[in-house]
Order: C-alpha cells, then sequence, then structure tokens
C-alpha cells in the first residue's frame, strides 16, 4: 500500500493515520429490491488498476474519503471527501 | 609476527591508539580502524569457522557485504551478535568474541570437511535427514543447531533507546561515494532540500581507499572537501551510518541511522539506533558496485580478499595483506590493487589475468600472466600456495595472501524493492536495474559506469533531470580531473574455472560450493528460485550479496544459457540485517501500547480494587475486604449487596459520543433498528445497532437532552469503533443531514449506583427530586449537584435490573463526586462493585453482551424481535434481516440453562445436547455463551444460544465440555433469572 496518503484536508499523511474499509460503492435505495442489496453488501469487484475505496482518515480529520488508487502499482490517483461520492471520479 | 601495519599511510590517526580483545587476546590498533583492518593489523587473518562445514574463514571485504567475519561484541543486553567485523568501528576497550566454533576457534570439534561432508551435499536437509521421522526432532535437529549457525543473541534486555523519525525532501541520495557527493552537492548548490544518507560513519566510500588523484589532490582529500561544503549548506542533511535497507510506495525510503558509536558498559540508556523514513520527491541510488569473487578451489581459505577490499585495506587502513600476494583477475582492478601493493613495499607474485587480450599497461614490477587462472589455493587457517593454471599446467606459487577480483556488480537491491526485475546486460557482464522506475534513478557505479571521472559526470547528470523535473535548474559544476586510475571497465564474465580441485565457494556464509550447484542443475532445480532453496545459495544473513550473480552465472553456465535467461531471485527489504530494536522504536515494556485509566481508577484503586486489563483500559473488578479467602467470595458479596442495599461502580469506559444537529434525530432513526425519532427530551432509550448485513452490532442507551442534543452509550470495546461507524453514515451515505458527532468518552466520569437504595443515596447530592414520579425509570436530565455546586448528567438506566442510576460528572471531579457517594451511602450500606459484580447482575437479569451479539446473531436471536421497527422505511440493516434465513425457525436463540443440581456447575462455551444425546456435531443444540455463580439462584447459571431455544424452557438437556470431559445434567429457562415483570425497575 502506498506510504502515504494524501487527505483533500490534512495534506499527504502517513498511511498508519488511516483506516480502509474496502469499495466505495453507493448504498442502494431502501427500495432497491433484494439483489441490489445483496449486491452491495456481498459482491465485489476485483479489478486489477485502479479502484475507488473508502478511506477513513481516522487519526487526522476523522472524515471518510474516496481513494482511487491501483491495485497493482499502488498508485493514488485521487482523493476527495466520501460526501463527494455522487459526483465522478475527478 | 609480520608486521602487517605499515608505518606510514592510512586515514588512521596513530596518535589514537586502541586496545582491544578478539576471543580474549589483547590487540592495539588505532583511532580510524575497523575492527576488521584492526584484526588484519594484528596478523588475525582467521576469524570465524563456516556454517556447515566450519572451515577457517578469514575476512573477506572491507564492506556490508561481508559474510565471514561475524563476531559477537559488546556484553549482556548490549551484545550484538553476528556484527560484521568490516563495518564495526574499533573503539577502546571492544571485546570480539568469534562465533561458530566449538570449543574454540582453533580446535574446532564440528571440523568435518572431510569426515561429513558427503552427508551435506546440496539438499541434504531433504535427503539425509529424513527417516525416521522422530529422530528429526529428538536427533537431528539438536546435533545441527549445535554444529551449524550463527552468534546467540542475548536473553538480557536491550537497555539502550531508538526512536523512529520522518523526514521528507525533494532530493534523497544513497551513497556517499563521488557520484552521491557529486549529486548531493549539485542539488544543494540549486538550493533544493537534499538528504544525503551513507552506512558508514565516514563519507566518501571508495574515495577514502583510492590512490588516484583527483583535482589535484588526494582522492580522499577531495572527498573531505566536497563533504565540508555539503556540511555548510543548510538545505542539506547529511546521515553518517546510515543505511537505506528499503525502497516503498510512495517513493518513501527506510533507513536505519546508528546514532551512537560505542556505549560503555556503564552508561544509562542511550539512544542507539533511529528508523527513518524518508519521503523523496526523487532519489538517486548512488550505490556503487560489489566486486565479485572467483570461484576457484580453497577461495575461502583464510588470506584471500577480494582485490578491492585488500587496496582498501592497505591504502586507508595501511595495514599489508602479508609479504607476497597474488592477484588474480579478470579485470583492470587487479592491476591498481598490484600498483599499490608493489609501491607499499609488498611482493606481488604474479598478476593472473584470465584474459588473453587484456590491453592495460602496467607500470609496476610484478609478473604478469595472461590466459591464466588460480585454479586452487592451499593452506589450512592462512593460505600458503596457489596453483597457477595456464593452458593445462599448473605451477605453483607461494604466497601468503590472494587477491581475486571477478568483475562488478551494481549495487541495486533497493531498486527492485518495488516488484522490479533485475535485468542482464551483457554490455556490463552484470544485472542492473529494472528500466521503467519512477522518481528514483541509479547513478555511477550502481548504473553500471565505470571509472571516477564517470561516476561523477553521472552523479551530475541524474541530479541535474531529477531537479530539471521539479522545475529547478542546477548550476554548472566541473566534472573533476582524476589521475593514475585504472579504470576497470566491463569485461568477459568468468564463472567456472578450468582445473580446480578442491571445493570452490560460490556463497561463503551458506557454504555452498560449486558443485552443489551442478548437482542442483543435475537433479532438476535448475530455475533460480528452486536452486536458491535447494542448495540454499544466498539465504543467509548477507542474502547472497557475493554469492548470487556467481551462482546465476554457474548455472546459466551447465545450462547452456545466458544469465538473462536463468532470472534472479527476488530483492526484497531489508537490505542489510536491521535489529528489532530498531523496529520497535519506542513500543516496548511499559511504552508498548498506552494505558487508558478511567478518571475513577484512583478512586477503584483506594478502595481495593483488583484490576483487569480489558483492551487498553484497566477496569476494576471486584473490591476485596480482608477476611474474603477468594475473588468469589468479594464478587458475591458486592452481587448480594446490590441487590439488598447499593452499589457504586465505574462505568467510565463505556463508549460516550454526542451528537448534535438539526437532523440529530432523523440520523439516529436511521442509524438504530429501533425507532428514534420521538424519543422525548429528558428520556433515555435503549438503542440497537445493525450492521447493514441485519447482524447485531452493538447495544447501549441513548439519551435526548435537548431537541438537538444527544447523549449516546456504546460497549465499551466498541467504542471507537461505533464512532467510525457513525461519521461513516453521516459523511458518506446521509451527508445531507445536519448532525455532528464528537467522543466524549473521556471527558465524563460515570458511576453506576445500583440497588433499592440507590435513590435515597443519591438524593443525597442531586438537587432535583428523584422521585418516582419526578424522575421515572428511563429519565435522562442535566442535573446540579451539591448545592449547584457542580452540573452532571443522571440517567436512571439498570443493567443490573435494580433501581439504579448512572451518573456523569466532569471527569476531573469524579473522584471527588465517587467520594461524596461513598460518604453519603455509608448509612444505606453502600459498597463499590467490579465488573464481575456486573457481570454476574446482567446474567441474573438476562441482558445480553457481547458474548452474545458476536456477529452471527439478529435481533430475533436475543429476542429483541419487537425492538426493530417495521414502519420505518429504512435503517441500516432493515434490508439484508428480511432474509429468509434470518428469520429461520431452527435458529439459535438466547435461553438460560441452570444445572439440575445446584452443586454442579458448567463453563460458557460449553455445547448444549438434548438430554441423553451423544455429543457429535449433528446433535449440538448451541452453546454456553456467559455462565457465572448466582448467588441469588444459588448456583451457576448460564445465558445460551440453543436453537429454537425461547419454545423449549423447562427441556432438560446436557452441557457437554468436551475439553474437560464433563457432561453436566441441565435445563433450558427463561433468560431472566431475577425480576421477570420488571418491578424492580420501576420501583
Ligand atoms: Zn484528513
Amino acid at each position: 500500500m502506498a506510504s502515504l496518503i494524501p487527505c483533500p484536508h490534512c495534506g499527504s499523511r502517513p498511511k498508519e493515520e488511516f483506516v480502509v474499509k474496502g469499495a466505495a460503492i453507493p448504498r442502494p435505495a431502501p427500495d432497491a429490491g433484494a439483489d441490489a442489496w445483496f449486491g452491495y453488501v456481498y459482491l465485489r469487484d476485483n479489478p486489477r488498476g485502479p479502484y475507488d475505496e473508502f478511506w477513513h482518515h481516522t487519526s487526522g480529520c476523522r472524515r471518510w474519503l474516496i481513494v482511487t488508487r491501483d491495485t497493482v502499482t499502488h498508485d493514488i490517483y485521487a482523493s476527495r471527501d466520501a460526501a463527494k461520492i455522487g459526483e465522478a471520479t475527478p | 609476527m609480520k608486521p602487517y601495519r605499515l608505518a606510514k599511510g592510512g586515514l588512521i590517526d596513530r596518535k589514537q591508539p586502541l586496545s582491544f580483545t578478539f576471543d580474549g587476546k589483547p590487540m592495539k590498533g588505532f583511532s580510524g580502524d575497523t575492527l576488521a583492518s584492526a584484526l588484519l593489523a594484528n596478523g588475525q587473518q582467521f576469524v570465524g569457522r563456516s556454517f556447515k562445514y566450519h572451515r577457517p574463514r578469514g575476512i573477506l571485504t572491507a564492506g556490508a557485504a561481508e559474510p565471514n567475519a561475524l563476531v559477537t561484541v559488546g556484553q549482556g543486553g548490549r551484545s550484538e551478535p553476528n556484527t560484521r567485523a568490516t563495518m564495526q568501528e574499533l573503539y577502546e576497550g571492544l571485546e570480539a568474541i568469534s562465533q561458530n566454533r566449538w570449543p574454540s576457534l582453533a580446535y574446532d570439534v564440528g571440523a568435518v570437511d572431510g569426515l561429513l561432508s558427503p552427508f551435506l551435499s546440496a539438499g541434504f536437509y531433504y535427503k539425509t535427514f529424513m527417516w525416521p521421522a522422530a529422530f528429526w526432532e529428538r536427533v537431528y535437529e539438536p546435533i545441527i543447531r549445535k554444529a551449524a549457525g550463527l552468534g546467540k543473541a542475548s536473553y538480557e534486555t536491550d537497555p539502550d533507546l531508538y526512536e523512529k523519525c520522518w523526514a521528507h525532501c525533494d532530493l534523497l541520495v544513497i551513497g556517499a561515494g563521488i557520484t552521491g557527493l557529486i549529486a548531493a552537492l549539485s542539488a544543494g548548490r540549486a538550493g533544493k532540500r537534499v538528504v544525503l544518507i551513507d552506512e558508514n560513519a565516514a563519507l566518501g566510500a571508495y574515495l577514502l581507499s583510492e590512490s588516484s588523484r583527483i583535482d589535484g589532490q588526494p582522492a580522499a582529500t577531495f572527498a573531505g572537501t566536497l563533504v565540508a561544503e555539503l556540511e555548510d549548506l543548510p538545505n542539506v542533511d547529511l546521515k553518517r551510518a546510515t543505511t537505506g535497507f528499503g525502497w516503498y510506495d510512495g517513493n518513501v525510503f527506510g533507513a536505519v541511522e546508528r546514532t551512537a558509536g560505542h556505549v560503555a558498559a556503564s552508561s544509562g540508556p542511550t539512544l542507539v539506533g533511529r528508523l527513518w523514513r524518508i519521503a523523496a520527491k526523487k532519489a538517486i541510488l548512488a550505490t556503487g558496485a560489489e566486486e565479485r569473487p572467483l570461484v576457484f578451489g580453497g577461495n575461502d581459505i583464510p588470506g584471500v580478499t577480494m582485490a578491492g577490499a585488500m587496496r582498501s585495506y592497505l591504502n586507508r587502513f595501511a595495514v599489508a595483506p602479508g609479504a607476497r600476494t597474488a592477484v588474480f583477475t579478470t579485470n583492470d582492478s587487479g592491476y591498481a590493487l598490484a600498483a599499490d601493493l608493489e609501491a607499499a613495499g609488498v611482493d606481488v607474485a604474479a598478476v593472473i589475468d584470465s584474459r588473453v587480450d587484456a590491453s592495460v599497461v602496467y607500470g609496476g614490477k610484478a609478473r604478469l600472466v595472461r590466459g591464466g587462472y588460480i585454479s586452487d589455493a592451499h593452506g589450512g587457517k592462512a593460505v600458503r600456495r596457489v596453483d597457477l593454471w595456464r593452458e593445462g599446467r599448473i605451477e605453483r606459487l607461494d604466497v601468503d595472501s590472494v587477491a581475486m577480483s571477478g568483475g562488478f556488480s551494481p549495487v541495486i537491491h533497493l531498486a527492485c524493492h518495488r516488484g522490479g526485475r533485475p535485468r542482464w546486460s551483457d554490455a556490463h557482464a552484470a544485472f542492473l536495474a529494472p528500466n521503467g522506475l519512477t522518481d528514483l534513478v541509479l547513478a555511477g557505479s550502481a548504473a553500471g559506469i565505470s571509472g571516477l571521472a564517470a561516476c561523477a559526470a553521472s552523479g551530475l547528470a541524474q541530479a541535474a533531470a531529477a531537479l530539471a523535473d521539479l522545475g529547478v535548474t542546477t548550476p554548472p559544476m566541473a566534472v573533476p580531473k582524476v589521475e593514475h586510475e585504472y579504470s576497470p571497465q566491463p569485461t568477459k564474465p568468468l564463472w567456472s574455472i578450468p582445473g580446480v580441485k578442491t571445493k570452490a565457494f560460490v556463497d561463503f556464509q551458506n557454504d555452498v560450493h560449486r558443485q552443489d550447484l551442478g548437482l542442483a542443475v543435475r537433479e532438476g532445480y535448475e530455475h533460480v528460485e528452486l536452486a536458491k532453496r535447494y542448495t540454499t545459495n544466498g539465504m543467509a544473513t548477507d542474502q547472497g550479496k557475493l554469492s548470487n550473480v556467481n551462482a546465476i552465472g554457474l548455472i546459466a553456465e551447465a545450462r547452456g544459457v545466458s544469465p538473462a535467461d536463468v532470472g534472479t531471485t527476488t530483492f526484497r527489504p531489508f537490505y542489510t540485517p536491521v535489529s528489532f530494536g530498531a523496529l520497535a522504536g519506542t513500543s516496548h515494556g511499559a511504552q508498548f501500547q498506552p494505558v487508558r485509566k478511567s478518571p475513577l481508577h484512583d478512586w477503584a484503586a483506594k478502595n481495593g480494587a483488583a484490576f483487569v486489563e480489558t483492551g487498553l483500559w484497566y477496569r476494576s473488578s471486584w473490591f476485596s475486604r480482608p477476611a474474603e479467602k477468594g475473588w468469589r467470595e468479594s464478587v458475591d458479596r458486592e452481587v448480594l449487596n446490590v441487590r439488598a442495599n447499593a452499589g457504586i461502580c465505574d462505568v467510565s469506559m463505556l463508549g460516550k459520543i454526542e451528537i448534535r444537529g438539526v437532523d440529530a434525530a432523523e440520523f439516529l432513526n436511521r442509524v438504530y433498528a429501533n425507532a428514534f425519532l420521538k424519543l422525548p427530551v429528558g428520556k433515555a432509550r435503549y438503542g440497537l445497532m445493525l450492521r447493514e448485513d441485519g447482524f447485531v452490532y452493538d447495544d447501549g442507551t441513548t439519551s435526548r437532552l435537548a431537541e438537538d442534543r444527544y447523549f449516546m452509550t456504546t460497549t465499551t470495546a466498541y467504542a471507537a469503533g461505533v464512532l467510525t461507524h457513525l461519521e461513516f453514515c453521516a459523511q458518506t451515505l446521509w451527508p445531507e443531514l445536519d448532525v455532528r458527532l464528537a467522543s466524549v468518552t473521556d471527558q465524563w466520569a460515570q458511576m453506576a449506583v445500583a440497588g433499592p437504595k440507590s435513590r435515597a443515596v443519591l438524593q443525597h447530592i442531586v438537587d432535583a427530586d428523584l422521585d418516582n414520579l419526578a424522575f421515572p425509570f428511563l429519565a435522562a436530565q442535566d442535573v446540579s449537584l451539591f448545592d449547584g455546586k457542580l452540573k452532571g448528567l443522571l440517567f436512571r438506566i439498570s443493567f443490573s435490573g435494580e433501581l439504579a442510576y448512572e451518573l456523569a460528572v466532569p471527569a476531573g471531579f469524579g473522584e471527588s463526586v465517587a467520594d461524596a457517594v461513598m460518604e453519603v451511602g455509608k448509612v444505606h450500606g453502600i459498597q463499590p462493585y467490579g465488573v464481575e459484580a456486573l457481570n454476574v447482575l446482567r446474567i441474573e437479569k438476562g441482558h445480553v453482551t457481547h458474548n452474545e451479539i458476536d456477529g452471527t446473531t439478529v435481533p430475533a436471536d436475543l429476542g429483541l424481535a419487537k425492538m426493530v421497527s417495521s414502519g420505518k422505511r429504512d435503517f441500516i440493516g432493515k434490508h439484508m434481516l428480511s432474509r429468509e434465513g434470518l428469520s429461520d425457525r431452527g435458529r439459535p436463540q438466547l435461553v438460560g440453562v441452570v444445572p439440575i443440581d445446584p452443586a454442579s456447575s458448567f463453563r460458557s462455551g460449553a455445547h448444549i445436547l438434548e438430554k441423553s444425546a451423544a455429543p457429535t456435531l449433528e446433535n449440538d443444540q448451541g452453546y454456553i455463551t456467559s455462565s457465572c455463580y448466582s448467588p441469588h439462584v444459588g448456583s451457576v447459571i448460564g445465558l445460551a444460544l440453543v436453537k429454537r431455544g425461547a419454545a423449549r424452557h423447562g427441556e432438560e438437556v446436557t452441557v457437554w465440555n468436551g475439553l474437560r470431559s464433563e457432561l453436566t445434567p441441565a435445563r433450558l429457562v427463561d433468560p431472566v433469572f431475577i425480576d421477570p415483570v420488571h418491578e424492580k425497575l420501576h420501583a
């Protein structure tokens, strides 16, 4: 994993300050149906390349972020506040 | 004894003599010596025994790759096994002990060269000790462990200190030879933040050993000039004795700095190591090249040395290798050594060059042999003679020292730490760093470049390129002029040498010789990764720094392919061993992890609490009284006193979260499974939080203290997790809600005051009327205390099933308030109680904890189905909770368990079987989740998760404990053992 993670609020910080949750996928609507909910809770892509993940700046600003990380090179392409989950990846 | 130390020359300080001992033998050296150079100066070439064959071994190198000269230095907790004598600076009083010999270095009973060696061939671990299996643990392993092995770690605690730091820079330069010094200076003059690290205490690397002149000065003086200017630049940070050990993601480098040389035995704890993480925008690897040994017979006999190392001992430390030396080389570097040896008055028996067509012009007197080889060296504890093989004929040369040079392998380790593979270059006759590196470049001989001037030019060019990427232009700087240099251009590598009769070592540290590799290839282990494991080549603490390339070359030759086709093994951190002390830093002993103490800790301690560690917390378990014989007696008393009178218990470690905002109610309604929207101000509610998969996550109470202000409690262990979860929900799922969260766990001291007399106790200090009507069950309010002197929070909630309250006061007032409660409660018989009694009280009341909320239970399993709101359109966990399997009738359900015979007992974790069923997996009905002795019931009681348990109250079952072979007849009962209609709560 990257040694440093750029936090949009705090700048570049050591990865030890962060906790990862997993794929940054939006929560389905309440009436989305069983398949959508099952997919949200259990099914994950395992892509080779860029991947959006939720990271929590636990020992920093305590904001949840969406970090776009390359699963092969570990490069970080982007990091933004998770409140912007509805918006397209920059 | 021969006069090994030359009368003049070298960078040693002859005015500062130092005394030291080797295996107890007193010796002398000078300030500026390494232990290795001082040993050589004392004629002690023989310094250790080899790993497998116990052959005498000498000092092979003058640097970090040293495989042989490993000694134990220092005493007690400060002893350092496997110290490379070549890297250890000499100090007054140093005591070095040789390793891997028994009973002594000179007379070793394990010297089995001729006797056992047929059994120690490649793969011997797999072949020899296979049968009988029982012999492995009892016979083979202890013998091998005694015979083989390195130094022993001390059992004493290391008294010294270590720390960890970050550094940030524009340019990191690793290696302070000519390449690194020039690169750092160029970038430093341009004003950028530069960090230059080198594993040696003296900067300059091989410039300190060179006899060439640079810009009209001796090479070492030239290095000193560069270092002096670097030291004057405020934007340049020089880190001496700092080994860059790894390259990590984000261009972060790991390095370990040895901050203190020698620490005297009498010194107190001293900072000796600093682990650096260096975040560099750009980095230049100027780590030089490692000279390759030549694989001739007896190439491990003491007195056989790498040519560059011999030159280093001669020029830098003024130590002659002996009186008569043979130089065996495949390239021009052997001539540089021969010239320096002759200048120092050492007789060079011959310069034996494997090349027929060598074009080098040698100005010395020594005999030059072209197209010749040393096929074997002879001698026991010191080399006496070599066989010079030329066109099939052998000539004997009597010598007392041999230098060898098989060409140079660039030190590219760090460049390969992030997955890149080295690539073989025929032009360089070496493996070079992978292509396509980002933000890291190699320069100088690490990049396969030969010659001091070319290295300097490479350093300049790479610094300029790195800074250009950062948008900075480096000021012009001239490439220094070098005189009298034998520049070792790459030559055809020499893998197998003709005429070899005796063991020719490839891996000195793991005792792997040429025939082992041939055997590995013949037996099918021809891939380098297999051959490595089969022969153990490259698997010692030096990780094959000297041996890997020769091994690959020999395998390639045996297979008739290029080294490119054999590949290399994987390079991983650490470049050289790093001590656990440095990696642990300050995290050991009392500082291993933080200690969390409740604001009521001291109050509990002075009332006789025994503490138990739960996570980072120290919780009061019980409060012993003098006459009590064991903890159970104390706990029983505390439980009975709560039921009869009143008790006070520290519950400060519960997680406490303050939630504010216009939408706080809506937010809570979405994170809890039960309804929260209509919770009135001044009321508490038990809340059940699910995970999105429908299983219960945590429980606790949340109180509405004002329209937009809530106070949530969580279980102790989940305090951090719940806050993180709530933050996720607020920030990510529903950012449109106006809600703010803050952990206030440490702001409040919280105490439970429980028991029928708790109201009477608290009424003494709480200003408000606590009458049942005025402050009913689940009331929760800001209160004033002690006639308005203090503000606190009071909750009428109960974990014990008794009339009970929880009182929170600002943390700093905790102890005095608890004292006051004890004081006013005296007449009511109040006693403190601990978490053990708390646990008994809650099991008696059938309250669940994370023993039951174990990640596999849904609300219905715990008897809490009615809590789950059916009216809410959405809450965390709602959608997955409706899955078929989670409402299956056969699911485990919470139930109480009592033994039929009150004198018998069972434990948590024991399984429930039908009354006379055999203990099989098919017959398993569930298991005991919590158990305790209940003084109220008069026997052990338990809570259990049992299939269809709610419908089985009254059934006789068997409790089976397979670990203790216990079968206990028991009965399933209602999980509420006390006051099932909850009269006490509302009293
Ligand atoms: Zn942050």
